[in-house]
C-alpha cells in the first residue's frame, strides 16, 4: 500500500502543520513515512508544498514522482492546480475555496473553481467558514485535515488523538474547537 | 535502541550528541540551520552540548578547531556557500593533526531553492584531501555522523558530512542507539602539527598525502559503498551517489532488466571497486545529486572503452537537482503525464516581504531619495531584503555573497559612479560587513551605507543576531565612521519624508555616510508573543 500526498498552499497557511499531523498519525499506525518540505526563500508568501509519502513498505524517494500522487491537499485553490501533473489518474484534488490574492496576476477565482470541479475527482471545502462555525478561523487547517481523513489510510481516531496532543497546551477550549473543525471537514468531504 | 522521526538535519544533530559532542558552532544558512537549532533546544533541556550561533562560518570553524585542540568532539555546520567563508581554516585544518573529532556538516542546495549557486561540497573535501561521507537516508545521516567523529580521531583529519536540501528538510524514521560520553580534555600528541610554519606545514602535507592510501582502504571496504546485481549477466550499470540512489530505486521496479548498481556514499572514490564494477560493462549511467564529479573522474581525459551517460552527455540535465522523473527519463523509461487542464495558465506566486515589513519602508525611502538620479547604484546583500530586487520595489541592483554590498559600493564609487548606496541587513553586517566598512572609512569613500536593522536573522527563520541591535551604532562609530555622517532612524511610514530627506542629504555628501534604519521584524514580534503566551499557559 502506498499513499502519496502533495500538501500545498501559500507561505504562512500552515502547509507544514497539516502535513505533520497526517505524518504523525500515519507513523503511529506503523506506516513508513517520508515528509519533504522547503524552507527559506520559498516561504515568503510564495508557493509552498510538502511531499508526504505513506507506505507499508520502506520508501525510497522523498519526492513524489509525476502522475502517482493519490491526493493533492491544498489550502488554496490556485495552488491546488499547480500540482496536477503529480496526480495519478485515480487521484483526488481536495482544496479549500478561499483565495490568497497576494499578487497582481491572480486569475478569476470562479473560473478556477469551475475548472477544479470539472476534474475527475475533486472535493472543494469552504474551510474558513466551517472553521469559524467550529469556533475560530485559525482552525482552517484542521478542517482540511478532517476533509482529507476519509481518503487517508489512517483511522480517524488516530488523527483526533494527534490533534488533541498538538493543542493540549493551549487549553480545553482550543482542543474542542479544533476537534469540531476536524469533524466538520470530515463531514463536508463525505457530503460532497 | 528507539525509533524517532527526524528531519535530516536533526538526525545529524542527534547523531553528534550521541557521539559525545562537546560543542557545536554555526551561522544560520538554509538548509543547514535546523542542525544547530536542534542542538540549541537540546542544550536547554540537557545542559550539554555547548551550541552557539557565531558571527560567521569562519569564526565558527576556528572555534571548533579550539575544541578539537583540547581533545574534545566538535561539530561545525553551514550551508554550501558557508564553506567558502570557512575555507581558510577548513583547508588548513586538513594539515593539522586533528585531536578531538571535528566534523563539518555542510548542507548543499542543488537547484538553488534558497541560494546563489549549487556548488558541490564533495569537491571541497577532495581539495582538502579529507574523507567525505554522503548520507542517502535519515538513518545514514544519523549513523554517518556518529561514525564521522570516530574517523576524524582515527585519521586525525576533519571529516566532511555532505547533505542536500531534500534530505536536510525531509522527515523520516531513524533508529537511534546508545549514546557515548564526551571525551575528556587532552592535549595533542603532535603539538608541532598545529603550528603551520612552512617547515611543519611541508611535513604535515607530506604526512597527509602519505595517509591517503589509508583513507582509500577505508572507502574500499566501507558498507557505504555497495555493489548489487553484477552477477546477473548484464552489461549495463548504474552508479549513484547520495539521494540519486533513492530516485533510482523508486524507478527500479519498472525496469525489465535490472542493471548492475554501485552506490557511493564515502569518498575518496573507491577506485578499485569502481574499476572492478565497470569492467565488462558496455554502458554506465552516472546519477549524482550535484556536480558531475564522479562522472568527470570516470571520463578522464582519455575516453574509456565503455559509454558513460550522465550530466555531461545530455542524459541528465547539466544543472539543477535530481528527482524521480528526471532519473526515470535517464533510465529510458516512458515519461508519466499526470493530469493537466488544457489552456490553463497558472501564474507563479513570487516570494515577497511580509505585509508591513520595515524593509518596505526603507526601500520606499531609498527609491524616493534616488528619484532624479537615473545612474544611481544600489548594491545589496543576502537576506529577506534581497526581495527588494523584485516588484513592487525594484530597488536593488546586486546580490552576490555575504557582505559584498559594502565592498561593491566602494568599488563602484571609486570607479566614478554616483550616487552609490549599499543596503545590508544587521546580521549580514555583523557576519562580514565590518571589514569592508573599514576599507571605506580609510578612503572616506563617497558612498552611503544603509544598514537595515530588523533585530533578527530573518530569512533563515529568525535566529538572534550575534550582538544586539542596541550595540550597532557604537560598533559603527568605533569602526571610524564620523559622527556627522552616522545616523540612526526608525524605518516606519510616519518617518518616510524625514528619512528620505536624510538620505538625499547624505547622498550629496561626497564621503562616507552610514544610516542605520531600525524596526523589529514583524515575524519575530509575533513569534515572541506566541512563545510568551505558551509559557504562561503551561
Amino acid at each position: 500500500m502506498k499513499f502519496d500526498i502533495i500538501v500545498a498552499g501559500v507561505g504562512g497557511q500552515g502547509v507544514l502543520s497539516v502535513s505533520s499531523i497526517i505524518a504523525s498519525s500515519a507513523m503511529h499506525e506503523g506506516l513508513s513515512v517520508k515528509q519533504s518540505e522547503v524552507h527559506g526563500m520559498s516561504q515568503r508568501g510564495g508557493e509552498v508544498q510538502a511531499n508526504l509519502r505513506l507506505s507499508d513498505k520502506p520508501i525510497a524517494s522523498d519526492l513524489i514522482p509525476r502522475a502517482t500522487a493519490s491526493l493533492v491537499l491544498s489550502m488554496e485553490p490556485l495552488e491546488s492546480l499547480r500540482y496536477l501533473p503529480y496526480l495519478s489518474a485515480t487521484g483526488t484534488v481536495l482544496t479549500a475555496t478561499d483565495a490568497v490574492t497576494n499578487f497582481a496576476d491572480y486569475p478569476d477565482l470562479e473560473g478556477l473553481l469551475v475548472r477544479i470541479r470539472a476534474l475527475p475527482r475533486a472535493i472543494l471545502i469552504d474551510a474558513e467558514r466551517l472553521a469559524k462555525q467550529a469556533g475560530s478561523a485559525r482552525a482552517t487547517n484542521m478542517v482540511m485535515v478532517g476533509a482529507a481523513s476519509g481518503l487517508l489510510p489512517i483511522r480517524f481516531d488516530t488523527i483526533e488523538h494527534f490533534v488533541r496532543t498538538l493543542f493540549a497546551a493551549k487549553g480545553a477550549k482550543v482542543v474542542e474547537t479544533n476537534l469540531k473543525a476536524l469533524a466538520a471537514g470530515r463531514d463536508a468531504a463525505a457530503a460532497s | 535502541m528507539s525509533e524517532m522521526v527526524l528531519l535530516g538535519d536533526e538526525a545529524v544533530a542527534l547523531g553528534a550528541v550521541h557521539a559525545g559532542l562537546t560543542a557545536a558552532y554555526a551561522y544560520p544558512g538554509t538548509p543547514s540551520t535546523e542542525i544547530t537549532e536542534y542542538l540549541i533546544r537540546y542544550q536547554r533541556t540537557h545542559q550539554r552540548p555547548i551550541a552557539q550561533w557565531c558571527a560567521n562560518e569562519k569564526t565558527a570553524y576556528e572555534e571548533a578547531l579550539g575544541v578539537s585542540y583540547a581533545g574534545r568532539r566538535t561539530l561545525v555546520s553551514m550551508k554550501h556557500v558557508g564553506l567558502n567563508v570557512a575555507a581558510d581554516p577548513f583547508m588548513n585544518s586538513a594539515l593539522i593533526s586533528i585531536n578531538g573529532g571535528l566534523v563539518v556538516a555542510v548542507a548543499d542546495d542543488p537547484g538553488m531553492h534558497s541560494s546563489q549557486n549549487e556548488q558541490d561540497t564533495r569537491l571541497f573535501a577532495d581539495f582538502a584531501r579529507v574523507i567525505c561521507l554522503e548520507p542517502a537516508s535519515h538513518q545514514q545521516a544519523y549513523d554517518m555522523t556518529r561514525e564521522a567523529f570516530d574517523l576524524s580521531e582515527r585519521f586525525h583529519i576533519p571529516i566532511v558530512l555532505r547533505l542536500v536540501t531534500r534530505l536536510a528538510h525531509s522527515r523520516g524514521n531513524v533508529m537511534v542507539t546508545q549514546a557515548r560520553a564526551e571525551n575528556p580534555l587532552s592535549t595533542s600528541s603532535d603539538p608541532a602539527s598545529w603550528i603551520l610554519l612552512p617547515a611543519n606545514a611541508r611535513r604535515q602535507w607530506r604526512a597527509l598525502l602519505d595517509r591517503q592510501p589509508d583513507l582509500q582502504r577505508y572507502t574500499a571496504t566501507t558498507p557505504h559503498n555497495t555493489v548489487s546485481g553484477t552477477g546477473s549477466g548484464t552489461d549495463v550499470g548504474v552508479i549513484t551517489t547520495g539521494l540519486a540512489r533513492n530516485y533510482y530505486l523508486e524507478n527500479l521496479d519498472d525496469l525489465s532488466a535490472p542493471p548492475a548498481h554501485l552506490h557511493i556514499g564515502a569518498y575518496p572514490f573507491p577506485a578499485d571497486l569502481i574499476r572492478s564494477f565497470v569492467g565488462g560493462l558496455r554502458r554506465v549511467l552516472v546519477l549524482e545529486e550535484g556536480y558531475p564529479y564522479l562522472e568527470r573522474a570516470l571520463r578522464g581525459i582519455v575516453a574509456p572503452s565503455f559509454e558513460i551517460q550522465g550530466r555531461e552527455s545530455g542524459h541528465v540535465p547539466p544543472d539543477g537537482e535530481l528527482n524521480p522523473d528526471i532519473v526515470r527519463a535517464s533510465l529510458g523509461l516512458p515519461v508519466r503525464q499526470g493530469l493537466a487542464i488544457e489552456s490553463l495558465k497558472l501564474p507563479p506566486r513570487p516570494p515577497q516581504l511580509c505585509a508591513g515589513c520595515p524593509h518596505g519602508d526603507s526601500f520606499h525611502a531609498v527609491t524616493a531619495a534616488l528619484a532624479g538620479f537615473p545612474d544611481a547604484v544600489v548594491t545589496s546583500d543576502i537576506g529577506c531584503y534581497t526581495l527588494g530586487a523584485l516588484p513592487p520595489y525594484n530597488a536593488i541592483q546586486s546580490c552576490v555573497c555575504m557582505g559584498a554590498s559594502i565592498g561593491m559600493a566602494k568599488g563602484a564609487a571609486e570607479a566614478g559612479m554616483h550616487p552609490v548606496v549599499a543596503v545590508i541587513g544587521d546580521s549580514t553586517f555583523l557576519h562580514s560587513g565590518m571589514t569592508p566598512l573599514l576599507d571605506a572609512v580609510t578612503q572616506d569613500t563617497p558612498m552611503t551605507l544603509l544598514i537595515l536593522d530588523n533585530k533578527t536573522v530573518g530569512m533563515t527563520g529568525g535566529q538572534p543576531t550575534i550582538r544586539p541591535s542596541s550595540e550597532l551604532e557604537g560598533l559603527v562609530r568605533a569602526l571610524g565612521v564620523p559622527d556627522g555622517h552616522l545616523h540612526v532612524v526608525e524605518a516606519h511610514p510616519r518617518h518616510d519624508a524625514r528619512n528620505t530627506d536624510l538620505l538625499r542629504r547624505e547622498l550629496e555628501h561626497r564621503g562616507l555616510s552610514v544610516i542605520i534604519a531600525v524596526r523589529e521584524c514583524l515575524e519575530t514580534i509575533k513569534r515572541s508573543k506566541q512563545e510568551q503566551a505558551a509559557a504562561v499557559a503551561v
